[in-house]
C-alpha cells in the first residue's frame, strides 16, 4: 500500500515538483516565498480549470483541442454583454460564460456521438470556427479596460481568506471533480467509456452521450475561465489564449493521463498544470528568455508521454507477446 | 465503435457507374461550380496572372498534403508539419547569416525537414507512442527552438537566386512551384496507387497487425511515411522561405490543420485504409479557389477560417447525416 503511494504518478510529480522549487530557489530564493507561491498558484488557476475538462475528454478516449479558441470566444461574448449592460448582476455574467461554453462543448459532444466523426477533426474544425466567430462577432476590435464595468474586472481578483477568488475556482474545480470522478455514476462511466469502451457498452454504458457530456464539462469549464481570463488581464480581443489548447494538454500528459483513455486523475492533472505553471512563473526570474516556454513545453509532452508508456507497459506480465513488438 | 451492417450486393456496380458516384468526381463537381461561381462574382478572377498567383495559396501546402495523406492512410497524423517549416526556415535563415550559398540552403532545408520526420518517427514506430501527442509534443518543440534562436527577431538576406524557388517562373504564368506541385502529385500518385509500397501503406492503415502477419514491416513503412511528411515540410520550407524572403519563428501558423483539411477533404479516412492521391490534387485546387475568391471579395483570412473549418466538418458530416437520413 505504501509502496503503492510512493511510487504512484502524482507521488512522483509531487517529487518533480519540490526537486523543480529547490533547483529555482538557489537561484533566486524569494520564488518559494508563500505569497509568491500563491501568486504563482493564481496564475496556474486557468490552466487548472481547463486541464480538469481535458483530463476527462481524454479519459473517454477523445481529444478537444478547441479548449482555447472556446474560451476566447466566450470571454469576448461575455465582455460584450457587459459593455451592453453593464449593470447585469455578476451572477448573471457567471452563467452566461458557463452556460455559453457548455453549449459549445456539446457542439464538440453531438458531432462526436451522433455524427461519429473522430474528436481531432471536429474540434480542429470547431477552434478556427469559434476564433472566426469572435471576429465576426467583435469585427477585429477589443474590449478594452475602461470600457468594462468595475465590478465585471474585480471578481477574479477579489480576496476571499487571503486568496482570490480565481484561485478559489481553482480548488472548488479541484475538489468538485475529485467528487464527480470517484463518487458518481458518470465518473465511473467516464473511466469506462475509455477504458474499455465495449465492455462499457455491455454494461449498460452509452459511450458516445459519455463522450457528449465530457465534452460538455470541458467546455463549460472553458466558459467559466474565459470570463475569468478577460475579467482578469481586463482585455479581450481575438487572439486571446492563443495556443493554449497545447498547454492544456500538455498538463494532462504530464500529469499521467493515458492518451489512450481510461487513466487519469483529477490530481494528475492539477499537477501537471501546477508544473508547468511553475516552470513559466521561474523562467523570467532565473533570466532565461520566455521564448524558450514553447520548447520546454513541447520537451515535457515527450518525455511525459514517453515515462507514460513506460509506466503502462510495466503492468501484469507479458504472457503473450503482442504482434507489433515482434517486429 | 459501432458494428455495422454489412450488405452484400446482388450485382457490383459497373465501373463507370463507380467512377461517376465517387467521392473525386462530386469534389471535382465542386471545383468547377467554385470557379464559375468565382468568374462571376469578380470581374479580376479570370486573368491568367490572378490564376497563377491564386496557386501559391495551395502548393506549398498540398506537397506536404500528399505525404500526409499516405501517413493518414497508415492510420498515424503528423501535427507537426507548420512547426517543421518553421525550423527548417529558421535553420536556412541562420545559414544565411553565416554565408551559406543557394544549393546549401535548400539541402539544410530539406535535411532538417527530414532530421524532424525521422525524430518523429522514432519515437513512433521504436518506442511505440501514439503519433498525435508526440506529434502535439514537437509541434510545441520544434516551432519552440525557432523561437529560442529567433526570439522577435526575423532572419532576412536571402541570395536572389534562392528566392526563385518561391518566385521563379518556368513558362509564362507556370511558375516552379505549380511545376514541383505537379511532379510531387504524380510521384506520390504512382507511389500510392502503382507501387507495393502503397499497397502495404493501405494494408497497414486497415490492419496493421493483418499486414504485419502477411510480412509487411508496418514500423518500418511507417517510419519511411514519417521521413517522406518532414521530407515535404523541408520542401515547402524552401518554397516558402524564398517566396517571403525573410524567417520569423511565426512562419506558416496553423498550417498543418489546412493540411489535415486538405487530405480530409480530398476524401481520405482520418481513421486510415482509403484515399487517393487525385482526390487530394482537386481538395487542393478546391481549397485554393475558395480562398482566392474570398480573397478578391474582401473577405477577410480570419473568416476564411472559418469556412476552412466549416468545410473540415461539413465533407465528413455531410454524407453521415445523409445515410443516416436515408436509413429512417
Amino acid at each position: 500500500m505504501l509502496k503503492r503511494l510512493i511510487t504512484s504518478r502524482e507521488a512522483l510529480l509531487i517529487g518533480a515538483i519540490v526537486l523543480l522549487l529547490v533547483l529555482i530557489s538557489t537561484r533566486f530564493p524569494g520564488f518559494v516565498r508563500p505569497a509568491n507561491l500563491a501568486n504563482v498558484f493564481n496564475d496556474t488557476s486557468p490552466l487548472i480549470l481547463l486541464a480538469i475538462g481535458q483530463m476527462i475528454v481524454i479519459l473517454t478516449k477523445c481529444i478537444d483541442l478547441s479548449v482555447a479558441a472556446n474560451l476566447a470566444l466566450t470571454g469576448m461574448v461575455v465582455s460584450m454583454v457587459n459593455v451592453a449592460a453593464p449593470g447585469l448582476p455578476m451572477a448573471v455574467i457567471l452563467a452566461v460564460a458557463i452556460g455559453l461554453g457548455a453549449l459549445l462543448g456539446m457542439f464538440n459532444g453531438i458531432l462526436v456521438w451522433k455524427l461519429q466523426i473522430p474528436p481531432i477533426v471536429v474540434t480542429l474544425g470547431t477552434m478556427t470556427i469559434f476564433r472566426g466567430t469572435i471576429f465576426l462577432l467583435s469585427d477585429g476590435k477589443w474590449v478594452n479596460s475602461h470600457e468594462m464595468s468595475p465590478a465585471f474586472k474585480a471578481l477574479p481578483r477579489t480576496d476571499f481568506l487571503s486568496l482570490p477568488v480565481l484561485s478559489w475556482m481553482a480548488i472548488i474545480a479541484v475538489i468538485l471533480f475529485t467528487i464527480v470522478m470517484t463518487r458518481t455514476t458518470l465518473g465511473r462511466a467516464f473511466y469506462a467509456a475509455g477504458g474499455n469502451p465495449h465492455a462499457a457498452t455491455y454494461a449498460g454504458i452509452n459511450v458516445g452521450k459519455t463522450q457528449f457530456w465530457a465534452f460538455t464539462i470541458s467546455g463549460a469549464l472553458a466558459g467559466l475561465t474565459g470570463y475569468l481570463w478577460v475579467s482578469r488581464f481586463a482585455v479581450a480581443y481575438v487572439d486571446i489564449a492563443g495556443g493554449f489548447e497545447l498547454d492544456v494538454v500538455a498538463a494532462c500528459v504530464i500529469g499521467g493521463v493515458s492518451i489512450m483513455g481510461g487513466i487519469g486523475t483529477v490530481a494528475g492533472a492539477l499537477l501537471g498544470a501546477l508544473f508547468l505553471g511553475i516552470i513559466k512563473n521561474a523562467l523570467p526570474v532565473v533570466d532565461i528568455s520566455p521564448f524558450w516556454q514553447l520548447a520546454i513545453s513541447g520537451g515535457a509532452i515527450i518525455i511525459a508521454v514517453a515515462l507514460n508508456a513506460q509506466a503502462n507497459r510495466e503492468k501484469g506480465r507479458i504472457i503473450l507477446k503482442r504482434a507489433e513488438h515482434a517486429t | 465503435m459501432s458494428t455495422t451492417e454489412r450488405l452484400i450486393p446482388d450485382r457490383l456496380r459497373s465501373p463507370m457507374e463507380q467512377k461517376l458516384k465517387s467521392w473525386e468526381t462530386l469534389l471535382l463537381l465542386v471545383a468547377i461550380a467554385i470557379f464559375v461561381a468565382n468568374s462571376f462574382a469578380s470581374p479580376y478572377f479570370l486573368n491568367a496572372w490572378n490564376l497563377s498567383d491564386a496557386t501559391f495559396n495551395f502548393t506549398e501546402k498540398a506537397m506536404i498534403a500528399f505525404a500526409m495523406a499516405l501517413l493518414i492512410i497508415s492510420g498515424e497524423i503528423d501535427l507537426s508539419v507548420a512547426s517543421i517549416i518553421a525550423l527548417a526556415s529558421t535553420a536556412m535563415g541562420a545559414a544565411v547569416q553565416m554565408g551559406v550559398g543557394t544549393p546549401g540552403l535548400v539541402l539544410i532545408g530539406l535535411g532538417v525537414g527530414v532530421l524532424c520526420g525521422a525524430f518523429n518517427g522514432l519515437l513512433v514506430t521504436r518506442m511505440g507512442l501514439p503519433s498525435i501527442v508526440v506529434t502535439i509534443g514537437t509541434m510545441s518543440l520544434f516551432r519552440g527552438i525557432s523561437f529560442i534562436v529567433l526570439g522577435d527577431q526575423a532572419f532576412r538576406g536571402y541570395p536572389a537566386s534562392f528566392s526563385w524557388f518561391g518566385q521563379g517562373y518556368v513558362w509564362w504564368v507556370i511558375s516552379f512551384e505549380f511545376v514541383l506541385f505537379a511532379i510531387i502529385a504524380v510521384i506520390y500518385a504512382v507511389l500510392l496507387h502503382k507501387t507495393n509500397f502503397g499497397r502495404a501503406v493501405y494494408a497497414i492503415g486497415n490492419n496493421a497487425t493483418g499486414a504485419m502477419f502477411s510480412g509487411i514491416r508496418v514500423n518500418r513503412v511507417k517510419f519511411i511515411l514519417f521521413l517522406l511528411t518532414g521530407l515535404m515540410s523541408g520542401v515547402a520550407a524552401v518554397c516558402l522561405t524564398a517566396r517571403l524572403g525573410s524567417t520569423r519563428p511565426s512562419i506558416a501558423t496553423g498550417w498543418e490543420l489546412e493540411v489535415v483539411t486538405m487530405v480530409v477533404l480530398g476524401g481520405v479516412s482520418i481513421l486510415g485504409g482509403s484515399g487517393t492521391i487525385i482526390g487530394v490534387v482537386i481538395a487542393a485546387f478546391v481549397m485554393g479557389l475558395v480562398t482566392f475568391g474570398l480573397g478578391l471579395l474582401n473577405v477577410p483570412g480570419i473568416v476564411m477560417s472559418i469556412v476552412i473549418g466549416a468545410l473540415l466538418i461539413g465533407v465528413i458530416a455531410l454524407p453521415r447525416l445523409w445515410s443516416m437520413w436515408r436509413a429512417d
